[in-house]
């Protein structure tokens, strides 16, 4: 190089790129080859390890004793039928209802109380975003209601506490539990998230002006309890998101024995038939599953099926009609040249 | 010193006949100065004059410190997806979006904040280089005489710079004096047009004698010339000195980064500065070049836009339906949504509002068909791949101590794809050396080197027992320039024989022939000596590098030529009768210089006994017909040997002399002086009919083979890039013959392929040439063109159908001025494809760039330019994808090339290994993209049917804002980084079944690689 004014550097160093199998890209790689054997043997032990898997989850799922109870038609008379609406409109009607049911198998407690909600949509944006977070968990923040129109202020322009479609709708049926005349005690403690009530509802925030505009949505606060011991409205709180979900009511803690006799008195308020939505009631026990729910066993049960079925029709194809590995005859331009241009 | 002032004695223009003989009058083209277009005035030497020119200073930057933010900006947002993604964030501070604001903005600004450092980056090694240049030196007349250092920067139109040896103009200059007497200087043009030899430029005699410093103390001048340009082999201008007018030329234009050779030191003016010089006028913007996987990317994206658009609108179709569902008759349905006390957002009493607004919330949430962090996930991935390319230790250069150096890394993918390959010739297939490998004298061969050709020959025929030696000769002179000690090669002598080595060829048959050939190659040239004082060796300043090699090859059989004054030769022999070197001198008569019409060169000297006689050396279709009778001993042997060694792709000359009378020299003698000082317009033409005259009856004496030497390993390279279905063009300014000689040594050219020749050589052509009829001419010739090339496209095809003979196309500049016409180049281009091989020569720059756009845009494939000049330059900037060779000529090629390598056949590397595995690697990671996004955004569009269609998205913000930028790209680069589908050593070798990837796209080739599955997922987008 003779370029004039650049001073011939010393070349005591070369720029020669170091060799390392990483730089140069030859690292050791592993390239399968879909031999016969691979696949036959993999689809195998797929379909040994899943069945296995699926079978347990089946039977653990099984094993969840539920009951479902839908009252919301059962709870209303035949005069009452004709025109629902009105009759849960109504603040003067007499929503108590009792219903009855026989345990057929022994349920080990704790046994969880839900309530299922069905065509109602906690998801839909309006009502996802009509709350105030800050509101909920700092006391200083009482009057921020941004995001909870038209559940914001009360006509007086008072802050509502809390604010917003989704603590306004809060969900007002209850259930009394009786088995064999004795009264069962409903565990309502514990049944919301932990760091729902240490971090997201506040421990010095009160209800304030709550359900006291003209239309009254659902349940009524006690503006003595702080938020975070509001279970019900914390549970509530945390929107489902699918249209037909359920709530955690609460937990029985006893054991309910096998024909048991469960009388359920019902205070039926909730206004689903403006909507056409279903109530139930569920009570259910949990394994190590969780709750019922058959669809993960059917899954491995399937993948496993079909991985053993491909195994053998492999293994077949290989015994009747075998074909050279790697014969070029078969590559798509050696197939069919004729398309090639 | 010495050595200096026996040079300064020698009137070099003396020995120049023919060259310097045109000097421009003040008629025809100059009566056009103070015209349009003619408007530069130049005041030389004077301070005060203001002069509206712009300065010495040129940047090649994209940017500014100031432009810098506002442009790089615009350079983002006018991705469709960046500017989709900054509108989202705007909107996402609205109460439209379905999100928080701070999650759309976030990894936009992270995106594109990126984009732009890297940007900025790579514009600042720019802007390092570009104070590089403008910071260098030369002296410059401060007034009184002095010259001072000062920057390039700083240089004025109009200022005197005096220009030392070895160093290149800072501008555009007017020579007006050098070191020699005469005003003449060498100037070396490698960065303008590639060419090694050496130019001999000239100033006016009317300046040639301010010699020094002090003489321009009170020099003034005005110069009128034309205005900027981007023609390097015009100029038209005027000098007004000592209130006379002087015609200018381009003889007197010293052009800036050429450089000053064999000449101590030159005084000029400058006349274009900065970027009005004619440099980088003739350098076309650096054109951002993209490659087609992400142009189609493009294509892509605006499919899935439109996908988005349509998911969007029927969203709020369905939203709108739902909304209206809400409130019947003033009745509320779902009433803890409150539909009766409602904002415009949900409003069932204004449904078309409220669908409209959820359009745009729409278009938010399922913003994530798009996938934002593509484009920079790409770049990331190609500066990866683009580190593995420096990396590559098999493309590092040991000699010149370069590394593969992916300069920007826009392309990597692009090289998996390349369809033609436009490569320049000299410095990039050849190594721009000649060497004297072979010669027939009286009829006997006497060189035993094996030629690159014959050696590809060898290979390809694959007996094995040459096989092995052909790889042991190879190994051989890899050690040998590894260690160059075990034996000192000299440069341009590559010739071993016993015979005639070492002073044996005394006892050859034919001694008195083999003294008089090696006595021609001492003596026929116009080469000039320098004697290194210190050891006594004699090195050659010569105008071609085939010349340098005669003199150094008689040099080294015992004809050392060193010494040349004005009249005179002088050659140390050795002598048979004594066995001694003896000083003989030959006298110079006369020198009958080289041109490419006459194709041979003589010259006419007085031997110490008195004898005259007339040496000649050139090529065999002119000098056969020369022979005297009794001088064809030996002509049916030579012109066998000749044969063998064109075929081995060697450069021949046939060398012969011939004795003359003191009379007849007389005549000529007379003649000659005539017709040198006639001033007619033809008198060119004398000059040639006198010569020709002489130049006749010659005695043949044998012929030369130099070879040019190719770089190594280039007709292995070419052979294999051609099996894997890639094209290859040269584009050179040499010759034609030449071309289509180097054509054969790198196996582009073969035996038995036809060869389709246009050019303009025809009699009548050059007759209407002489005629100066310029309208006339460019009819003619125009005409001659479009039969040429349709009458070899007929070839073509009537022969299509008989054999499979396969053609090559060899064009000249001048023809392929008029090919590349609008009206013809069509034609032509058809013509070219269908050739196996094209070679254009002596094409200027302008013109490589002018081809490979055709090909470009004509073929619709993508083109490779590789070239090591600035004379490349165009091309590489106009190609897809521009390679510059790094070898040791200027910088120009490599700052202007997408990818610099220091050989020409680690293309092949290049090319069927990192160009595949980018290729596949790039692929496979945009249509991963595009799926993970897919798949992502359905779902989300799938869960607002359980949403009613309000627009709530399934996941949490931070979620949906970080899947794309964070969670699901990672995996995504490591593949795009990584994965290789078969290993190097598999697509080095088995290239031959595996017509790569070249041609995905054009759906010819299917298979090898999945590049079939990666274009039929691209064909069902786009």
């Amino acid at each position: 190089m003779m370029e004039p004014h650049s001073a011939p550097t010393p070349k005591k160093y070369s720029k020669k790129p170091k060799y390392s199998k990483f730089s140069q890209q030859e690292l050791p790689a592993w390239k399968p080859i879909l031999t016969p054997g691979w696949v036959i043997s993999t689809f195998t032990v797929v379909g040994i390890v899943f069945i296995p898997v699926g079978l347990a989850s089946l039977f653990s799922s099984e094993s969840v004793e539920e009951a479902a109870i839908r009252y919301d038609d059962k709870c209303l008379n035949e005069i009452h039928a004709q025109n629902a609406v009105a009759f849960i409109k109504n603040d003067m009607t007499n929503k108590t209802c009792t219903t009855s049911w026989t345990v057929e198998r022994k349920m080990q407690g704790p046994i969880f109380i839900y309530y299922q909600l069905d065509n109602y949509y906690q998801n839909h944006r309006r009502y996802v975003k009509s709350r105030n977070d800050k509101q909920l968990v700092n006391p200083a923040s009482e009057g921020d209601t941004t995001n909870c129109y038209p559940q914001d202020k009360t006509n007086g322009s008072m802050p509502i506490v809390p604010c917003g479609l989704i603590a306004w709708s809060l969900f007002n049926d209850t259930y009394k539990f009786w088995v064999n005349t004795k009264s069962l005690t409903v565990n309502k403690k514990d049944i919301s998230w932990g760091s729902d009530r240490s971090h997201k509802f506040g421990s010095k925030v009160y209800p304030k002006n709550f359900q006291l505009g003209g239309l009254v949505g659902g349940a009524k606060l006690d503006e003595n309890m702080p938020l975070n011991q509001q279970e019900d409205l914390i549970v509530w709180m945390r929107t489902a998101a699918l249209p037909s979900f359920r709530k955690l009511y609460g937990k029985i803690e006893t054991n309910l024995e096998v024909n048991d006799l469960v009388e359920i008195v019902i205070e039926n308020n909730y206004n689903t038939y403006e909507f056409g939505g279903n109530k139930r009631l569920i009570l259910s026990t949990a394994t190590w599953i969780g709750g019922k729910n058959p669809f993960l066993g059917m899954a491995y049960l399937f993948v496993g099926g079909v991985s053993l079925l491909c195994a053998i029709v492999f293994i077949l194809l290989y015994v009747i009609k075998p074909r050279p590995l790697g014969d070029p005859s078969y590559l798509s331009w050696n197939k069919n040249p004729g398309i090639l241009k | 010193m010495r050595g200096r002032r026996r040079m300064r004695k020698i009137r070099l223009s003396k020995i120049y006949s023919f060259a310097l003989c045109g000097k421009g009058t003040l008629e025809g083209e100059h009566s056009q100065i103070g015209g349009q277009g003619f408007s530069r005035v130049v005041f030389c030497n004077e301070e005060g004059v203001m002069q509206n020119y712009s300065d010495n200073s040129v940047r090649s930057t994209k940017y500014t410190a100031v432009s810098f933010l506002p442009k790089s900006l615009f350079e983002q947002f006018r991705r469709v997806a960046n500017f989709y993604f900054l509108v989202i964030g705007v909107l996402a501070m609205t109460k439209l979006a379905p999100y928080t604001a701070v999650s759309a903005i976030v990894p936009l600004c992270v995106i594109v904040g990126a984009t732009m450092i890297k940007e900025g980056i790579e514009d600042w090694r720019r802007k390092t280089q570009d104070i590089e240049v403008n910071n260098r030196k030369v002296k410059v007349h401060k007034g009184d005489g002095v010259f001072e250092y000062t920057e390039w920067k700083n240089l004025r139109v109009g200022n005197i710079v005096k220009v030392e040896k070895d160093n290149f103009f800072p501008a555009d200059l007017l020579l007006l004096s050098s070191s020699y007497e005469d005003a003449v200087c060498y100037v070396e043009t490698m960065n303008l047009d590639g060419e090694t030899n050496l130019k001999l430029k000239q100033g006016l005699d009317v300046t040639s004698s301010l010699q020094d410093d002090s003489n321009f103390r009170d020099f003034k001048a005005v110069v009128k010339c034309e205005d900027p340009n981007a023609n390097l082999y015009s100029f038209i201008g005027s000098l007004e000195f000592e209130e006379q007018k002087y015609p200018l030329s381009p003889q007197q234009l010293l052009l800036r980064d050429s450089k000053l050779r064999n000449t101590d030191y030159v005084f000029g003016a400058i006349i274009f500065t900065g970027h009005d010089t004619k440099v980088i006028q003739n350098s076309t913007d650096p054109p951002s070049k993209r490659s087609k996987i992400e142009r189609k990317m493009d294509r892509i994206i605006y499919f899935l836009f439109c996908l988005l658009f349509l998911i969007a609108f029927v969203g709020s179709i369905l939203f709108g339906i739902a909304t209206k569902d809400e409130l019947d008759n003033g009745v509320m349905k779902r009433w803890y949504l409150r539909p009766d006390d409602s904002t415009i957002f949900f409003d069932p009493k204004r449904v078309a509002s409220a669908a409209i607004f959820h359009f745009l919330t729409a278009l938010m949430l399922y913003g994530f068909f798009i996938p934002i962090s593509l484009y920079f996930s790409i770049e990331l991935v190609k500066v990866l791949q683009s580190i593995f390319i420096n990396q590559d230790v098999h493309m590092y250069y040991e000699e010149a101590d370069k590394p593969a150096h992916a300069r920007t890394s826009n392309l990597n993918e692009e090289l998996g794809q390349v369809d033609t390959i436009l490569s320049d010739k000299t410095g990039t297939l050849t190594c721009n050396s000649m060497e004297f490998i072979k010669c027939s004298i009286a009829g006997v061969a006497y060189g035993q080197g094996v030629t690159e050709v014959e050696q590809a020959m060898d290979r390809k025929i694959g007996s094995p027992l040459t096989h092995e030696q052909v790889y042991g000769t190879e190994s051989e002179s890899d050690e040998n320039r590894k260690s160059s000690d075990r034996k000192t090669r000299i440069k341009g002598f590559n010739f071993t024989d016993e015979r005639i080595m070492n002073g044996n060829w005394v006892n050859e048959p034919h001694a008195d022939v083999i003294q008089k050939f090696f006595r021609v190659l001492a003596i026929c040239h116009t080469a000039i000596p320098e004697v290194d004082e210190d050891t006594g060796n004699v090195s050659y300043e010569a105008e071609s590098p085939d010349e340098a090699a005669f003199v150094i090859s008689a040099k080294e059989i015992g004809f050392e030529f060193f010494k040349r004054t004005q009249t005179s030769l002088s050659v140390n022999e050795w002598d048979p009768v004594s066995g001694n070197k003896v000083e003989r001198m030959y006298q110079l008569l006369n020198v009958l210089e080289f041109n490419s019409s006459r194709k041979r060169m003589s010259v006419i000297v007085k031997d110490e006994e008195g004898r005259i006689s007339l040496l000649c050396k050139g090529a065999d279709s002119v000098m056969f017909e020369r022979l005297a009778l009794n001088g064809r001993e030996f002509e049916d042997k030579t012109l066998e040997h000749v044969q063998q060694y064109a075929d081995a792709g060697l450069r021949t000359l046939i060398l012969a002399y011939r004795e003359l009378d003191e009379n007849e020299y007389k005549e000529f003698n007379n003649a000659f002086y005539e017709a040198k000082n006639s001033v007619t317009a033809d008198q060119e033409t004398l000059i040639e009919e006198v010569s020709n005259k002489i130049e006749r009856n010659l005695i043949l004496l044998g012929a030369t083979a130099v070879e040019d030497k190719l770089q190594n390993g280039v007709p292995d390279c070419i052979e294999k890039l051609a099996r894997a279905g890639i094209k290859i063009w040269v584009l050179t300014g040499d010759k034609m013959e030449t071309a289509i000689n180097i054509g054969f040594s790198c196996c582009l050219l073969r035996q038995g392929m036809r060869q389709i020749i246009i050019h303009l050589d025809a009699p009548e052509i050059q007759a209407l040439e002489k005629g100066g009829d310029k309208m006339a001419i460019s009819k003619a010739s125009r005409e001659s063109v479009l039969r040429q090339i349709s009458e070899a496209a007929l070839q073509l095809t009537a022969s299509r159908g008989a054999s499979q003979q396969a053609f090559a196309l060899i064009i000249d500049g001048k023809s392929l001025a008029y090919a590349l016409d609008d009206s013809m180049k069509n034609l032509f281009l058809e013509l070219a494809i269908r050739c196996a091989s094209v070679i254009c020569c002596r094409s200027s720059p302008k013109q490589k760039a002018l081809v490979t756009k055709l090909v470009k845009s004509g073929t619709r494939k993508t083109t490779l330019a590789i070239g090591d000049g600035a004379n490349d330059v165009g091309m590489l900037q106009e190609a897809d994808i521009g390679i510059g060779i790094s070898g040791f000529e200027g910088m120009q090629a490599v700052m202007s090339s997408d990818i610099a390598i220091a050989q020409f056949w680690y293309l092949e590397r290049l090319l069927l290994v990192h160009g595949h595995w980018c290729y596949r690697r790039m692929s496979s990671m945009i249509c991963y993209f595009f799926y993970k996004n897919i798949t992502f955004g359905f779902t989300l569009f799938l869960y607002e049917v359980y949403a009613s269609f309000s627009g709530e998205p399934a996941y949490n913000d931070w979620f949906l804002s970080l899947y794309s930028i964070l969670f699901s790209s990672l995996p995504v680069i490591a593949l795009g980084v990584f994965d290789q589908d078969v290993s190097a050593s598999f697509l080095n070798y088995t290239n031959k079944e595996c017509k790569m990837s070249s041609s995905a796209g054009a759906g010819s080739s299917a298979g090898c690689s999945t590049d079939s599955l990666v274009r039929q997922w691209f064909s069902s987008f786009a």
